[in-house]
């Protein structure tokens, strides 16, 4: 196990890690502010990634790709918070389950009728392809894109969340929605707001994957569940915990697939490793959230209640 | 080993902080057998945090609360209530499926061992059923026996409150605010239950309604600011001067 | 008779859900038998969910994890050459109610949306974790050939296995039946409506949503046992979080909170879904948007709603009869 490979593990880690935080973010903020379980997020991120590549086949543009995934998943957000989720604020959580379970049904099976079972496939743009030599290794510039991309958006977060008005009153959502409500901001304008930050980032998130992941239906959900578990170990509400908690995650899982079957193998023999590798290592991250649950039920960073 | 003079529910030094907040500051409190001791205060002057560290729901950062001579600042609520100390809750915090009767016994059912039974039904156990009807008649509530809680009048919906809290024999009863939004009328019926029941049971009595509390206290502690600046005889507090001050422009004490 | 339609809808279903197997065994119509076995495990699942999430208000979205333990277990016992029933059962009651009991205890620690979650990523992991058991078929699942033997009972006859199953969901419903109104059940539904409360009363809240939760998760377990002997077929499908959606579905449409709302949802949603897939092969596009008209319209379900309608008629009768 050299250095190099321990590094390029770590910088995949991190772009992995930056890809959740995109999608964590929005949605964490729609836990916290609008209380409200919205598990279709996973479908604005497949959406963004087929718009994306759609737009991307048709005009060989990766910028208008990116648009297209960015503002088409921040317009599907809106849709879906008019349509859905406001009638369902004042409901409990059961219904934001149902419902937006019922939009995970419609959403991946309109993605089978438009597109087609099997995958799509978007290629990187040529001017992010190639490997960049960072500190003595060699490493995909599309991947170091990606990571750039995620910091920046991060960046753009706080910026957005700590520097504007919009963002104090984000930030006043989440520690105490009745009372923003009660102020009389316009709580319809900022929840539609919030939702479709969220669904932009993720069709952001969408974009940056198309290329290295395989865009079918259904994509959306084993990323969620990884979303949801970085936004357990960050802290319901928490766009920083969801940060830090997205790196760590991303750097664990990435760093256990990679190097639990090889420590194995120093205990056990190759195709035992070879089996048992994978399986814990997508334990890792439940196991991950079990122990800073049992530690910390709150998260890491939890938002401080008023 | 009993001591006959222990106090009934006794704090040593309470405090608790919010960030910068001191909301509870250094409270001291003793109880005797029996009595009423009635907490005043303006508002946000941290009633409701103290009635939350006596009941358990809130941990002091430090102090002591002892429940017949017995530590209990790390057990939690139901840890306590099981120990013979009760709270009634200033919104009304009942069950609004079950019929009047199903609260009561239910609030029995606590101190009647485990609660895995799944065959027999609750209200085929008179050794609930009985007490639970007891004690709805004690708060004049016999007459609503079957209704649902969700057709109660905000005034029957606390004497069932009442009703909850009486069944389980505690010892010390911690009332917050039980007159809130009543009628005249409606106060007077639970001024009178409550005079009944002092002597059997110790109460601690949280209220705004400055008629009640002068008419049914033993003792009155005046919080102001998360500290008791006054404690003593109705008269006593009547006449204090730092009372006065503090209440200047939000209530006016009864003369 | 103090219950009027909802009573009829029990009798009807009862008696339906015993008679048809026999009448398409003599109209030789085979699929009818595995639907109705099918809805029928099924149904025990949504049972089983309904205690916790009917009862408790738990909303636990990670039920199919213990449809699939059991599965597995068949499957696993079997291609080891064990078909002993009560055996197989046994540990299925045993692995469930461990793993219950730990992911039970660690998403108890949160409530609300974070419970959600949990229940999801820990069925997730527990997918993840039969994918990579390549011994045992992996992604592509394990095929069953040695069914297994209850009692003497062989799970591999397709009426005998009718029969256990419809006398499990008979026996849960019993018990349910009871439950609701013994210490248990009310002490849950309390729970679920003030748990403060609760704790202020003197009950350790954690210790009976932990138990509801346990023991749900045992009755998924032996759905799962069934499910396996219907399908000769175990794959890490069944712990997709698709069929917990499901599960969830049909404890909703029938009636969340009802004792027989999960049967009556059950066959309700599985005879949708017949329908809407004789339509079009996209049918998921219709049954999405129809789950969410379920959830703003006919929340209470269709049981909960003939419930409601015999307490309205009661009324009606007793303000007539008052005012007589």
């Amino acid at each position: 196990m050299t250095l190099s490979l321990f590094f390029i593990q770590l910088l995949n880690g991190l772009q992995l890690g930056v890809l959740l935080f995109m999608l964590s973010a929005g949605l964490t903020l729609v836990f916290g502010i609008m209380n409200f379980v919205n598990l279709a997020h996973g479908c604005l991120y497949m959406m963004g990634a087929y718009f994306a590549a759609t737009v991307y086949a048709a005009t060989d543009s990766f910028v208008a790709a990116g648009v297209a995934a960015v503002v088409g998943g921040g317009v599907m957000a809106a849709l879906v918070e008019w349509v859905v989720a406001r009638p369902l604020y004042t409901r409990d959580h059961l219904d934001h389950v149902l419902a937006t379970f019922g939009l995970i049904l419609f959403f991946n099976e309109l993605a089978r009728w438009v597109w087609g079972a099997s995958p799509s496939y978007m290629n990187v743009p040529p001017a992010l392809s190639g490997t960049l030599d960072i500190l003595g290794v060699m490493y995909p510039i599309y991947r170091f894109a990606i990571i750039s991309a995620g910091l920046l958006a991060a960046l753009g977060c706080y910026l957005l969340i700590a520097k504007t008005r919009v963002g104090m009153l984000i930030r006043a959502g989440s520690l105490n929605p009745t009372m923003v409500a009660a102020l009389g901001v316009n709580i319809r304008l900022l929840n539609a707001l919030v939702f479709s930050l969220g669904g932009a980032l993720a069709g952001l998130a969408g974009l940056m994957s198309s290329p290295i992941l395989s865009v079918q239906p259904g994509m959306g959900e084993p990323i969620l569940i990884l979303v949801m578990i970085v936004i357990v170990i960050g802290g319901i509400g928490s766009v920083q915990g969801a940060f830090y908690a997205a790196l760590m995650v991303g750097v664990i899982d990435t760093a256990g697939r990679a190097f639990l079957p090889l420590l194995l193998r120093e205990f056990i023999d190759r195709s035992s490793a070879q089996a048992a590798g994978p399986a814990i290592a997508s334990m890792l991250t439940c196991i991950f959230m079990a122990t800073v649950l049992a530690l910390r039920p709150q998260g890491l960073f939890p938002v401080k209640n008023a | 080993m009993t001591r006959q003079n222990t106090a009934p529910l006794q704090t040593h030094a309470l405090v608790k902080r919010y960030g910068g907040l001191l909301a509870t500051d250094h409270v001291s409190l003793t109880l005797a057998p029996g009595e009423l001791h009635a907490i005043i205060g303006p508002n946000g002057a941290g009633k409701t945090t103290l009635i939350g560290q006596l009941g358990g729901e809130l941990r002091p950062d430090s102090g002591d609360v002892l429940l017949q001579g017995e530590c209990v600042t790390h057990l939690p609520a139901a840890e306590r209530a099981l120990r013979g100390l009760a709270r009634s809750y200033q919104i009304s915090s009942v069950f609004p499926e079950f019929t009047v009767l199903e609260c009561v016994a239910l609030a029995k059912q606590a101190h009647a061992g485990h609660s895995f039974g799944a065959w027999r039904a609750l209200l085929q156990r008179t050794h609930l059923v009985d007490p639970a009807e007891h004690a709805i008649a004690q708060a004049g509530l016999s007459h609503r026996i079957t209704q649902r809680v969700s057709d109660l009048a905000h005034g029957e919906r606390r004497q069932l409150e009442l009703a909850m809290v009486l069944v389980g024999q505690p010892k010390v009863l911690l009332l917050d605010e039980p007159m809130a939004g009543m009628s005249h009328q409606e106060s007077m019926k639970v001024v009178d239950l409550l005079a009944a029941l002092k002597g059997d049971y110790t109460l601690l009595l949280v209220e705004h309604d400055m008629q009640a509390v002068f008419a049914l206290a033993d003792t009155i502690s005046v919080l102001v600011n998360g500290a008791i600046i006054a404690s003593g005889k109705p008269e006593e507090i009547r006449q204090h001067p730092d009372v006065r001050t503090a209440y200047l422009g939000d209530e006016e004490l009864p003369e | 008779m103090k219950y009027r339609l909802s009573f009829a809808i029990t009798v009807v279903v009862l008696l339906a859900l015993a008679v048809l197997p026999v009448y398409a065994r003599w109209v030789e119509e085979p699929f009818l038998l595995t639907f109705l076995t099918r809805a029928l495990v099924l149904a025990l699942a949504a049972l089983s969910l309904n205690i916790v999430l009917g009862f408790g208000g738990l909303v636990s979205f990670g039920h199919a994890l213990y449809l699939g333990l059991g599965a597995y277990s068949v499957g696993i016992l079997a291609s080891h050459g064990v078909d002993n029933g009560a055996l197989q059962l046994l540990i299925i009651v045993v692995l469930c109610a461990l793993v219950g009991l730990t992911t039970g205890w660690v998403s108890l620690r949160t409530s609300g949306i974070g419970f959600i979650m949990i229940t999801l990523a820990f069925a997730q992991m527990f997918f993840y974790l039969f994918v990579s058991l390549k011994q045992y078929g992996g992604d592509d699942g394990l095929s069953i050939s040695l069914r297994s033997q209850l009692l003497g009972l062989d799970m591999g006859a397709p009426l005998t296995l009718y029969y256990t199953a419809f006398a499990c969901v008979l026996a849960v419903v019993v018990w349910t039946q009871h439950m609701v109104h013994a210490p248990f059940g009310m002490v849950l539904q309390a729970i679920r409506m003030n748990e403060r409360r609760m704790n202020a009363l003197g009950f350790h809240t954690l210790r009976y949503k932990l138990s509801a939760y346990v023991l749900s998760c045992v009755i998924a377990g032996v759905a799962g046992f069934l499910y396996a002997n219907l399908t000769g077929y175990t794959s890490p499908a069944y712990l997709k979080w698709p069929l917990s959606g499901e599960l969830i579905v049909m404890v909703v449409l029938g009636g969340m909170g009802t004792v027989l709302g999960p049967l009556v949802g059950a066959l309700a949603l599985l005879v949708c879904e017949e329908v809407l897939k004789g339509f079009t092969e996209h049918w998921p596009i219709i049954l999405g948007p129809f789950i969410v008209l379920v959830v703003l319209l006919a929340r209470r379900g269709l049981y909960g709603l003939a419930l409601d309608w015999d307490a309205r008629q009661a009324a009606r009768r007793a303000s007539r009869g008052a005012s007589a």
